[in-house]
């Protein structure tokens, strides 16, 4: 059962990145990006991380993508889009991923050795991740909040108007 | 059980995907996504990690990889903004300023 869910998670998070990267609408590439971040989520799950995939599709798929599609519909995308030049830099990027994604297999099988599967039975559920997050990462946690709003400012101030005195 | 090695790869792939992606388009926005593939891909060998490992770190640190991603989205997408409203265009090879 778990291997199926893998099988079919992976392929269609696979094939979401792939329409996202195929698509020229906008708008459909980040459709299909919701589809794979849903999917990561289902994975998290896999893997004994309920909270952290909760997470995932409230903040990635829901708050991060439609800050992007409000920004898609912000654009007028026909005239933001020049017409294609010359893509001579099509052929040597694809072969570069072939390549890094050789290196990486190669790395991956070369360090986990034959087969390392741990009957792991860490839970990450609320209330232990929340009591951790209070505790041991007291200190990272609000430094990130000072991050968070370091960068609500930046992003007001950016797109501000600037005629105002 | 399934392996850690298969999400290892699966890892793997997606940044490899999210790198690919950002070289051949040219649309800001498309590219910025591309980046939050990567970003993904990692959190996804993060939580392979914490799993085979049975620890609950490798978690927390996806928490703020997420938190950090969030952060970084709203800044880059004010930043797309103010190029589009400036240059008129979200292309990135129409806005490159620096060929020698």
């Amino acid at each position: 059962m778990a291997s199926f869910l893998f099988a079919t998670l992976s392929i269609i998070c696979i094939g979401a990145v792939m329409g996202m990267i195929l698509f020229k609408n906008q708008a459909y590439s980040a459709l299909c990006l919701i589809l794979a971040f849903i999917c990561t989520g289902g994975l998290f799950g896999l893997l004994n991380a309920p909270f952290i995939a909760v997470v995932q599709i409230i903040i990635y798929a829901g708050a991060i993508m439609v800050l992007f599609i409000f920004v898609i519909m912000m654009i007028d995308v026909r005239k933001g889009l020049s017409p294609e030049k010359k893509r001579w830099f099509l052929y040597p990027s694809i072969g570069m991923g072939v390549i890094f994604i050789g290196e990486l297999i190669f790395i991956i099988n070369r360090a986990l050795g034959p087969s390392q599967t741990l009957a792991s039975d860490a839970l990450g559920s609320p209330k232990v991740l929340g009591r951790m997050l209070f505790t041991k990462y007291l200190y990272p946690f609000e430094i990130t909040s000072i991050l968070i709003i370091a960068a609500l400012v930046g992003a007001i101030v950016l797109v501000k108007k600037k005629d105002t005195p | 059980m399934i392996p850690t090695a298969y999400f290892l790869v699966l890892s793997a792939v997606l940044f490899v995907m999210g790198t690919v992606g950002f070289l051949v388009k040219k649309d800001l926005i498309t590219q910025f996504m591309c980046v939050e593939v990567m970003l993904n891909a990692a959190n996804l060998a993060f939580i392979a990690f914490a799993h085979s490992a049975s620890s609950l770190n490798g978690q927390i640190i996806v928490f703020f990889i997420i938190t950090v991603a969030a952060a970084e989205a709203a800044v880059g997408l004010a930043i797309i903004l103010l190029v589009y409203k400036q240059r008129k265009t979200v292309k990135s090879e129409d806005i490159s300023l620096m060929k020698g």
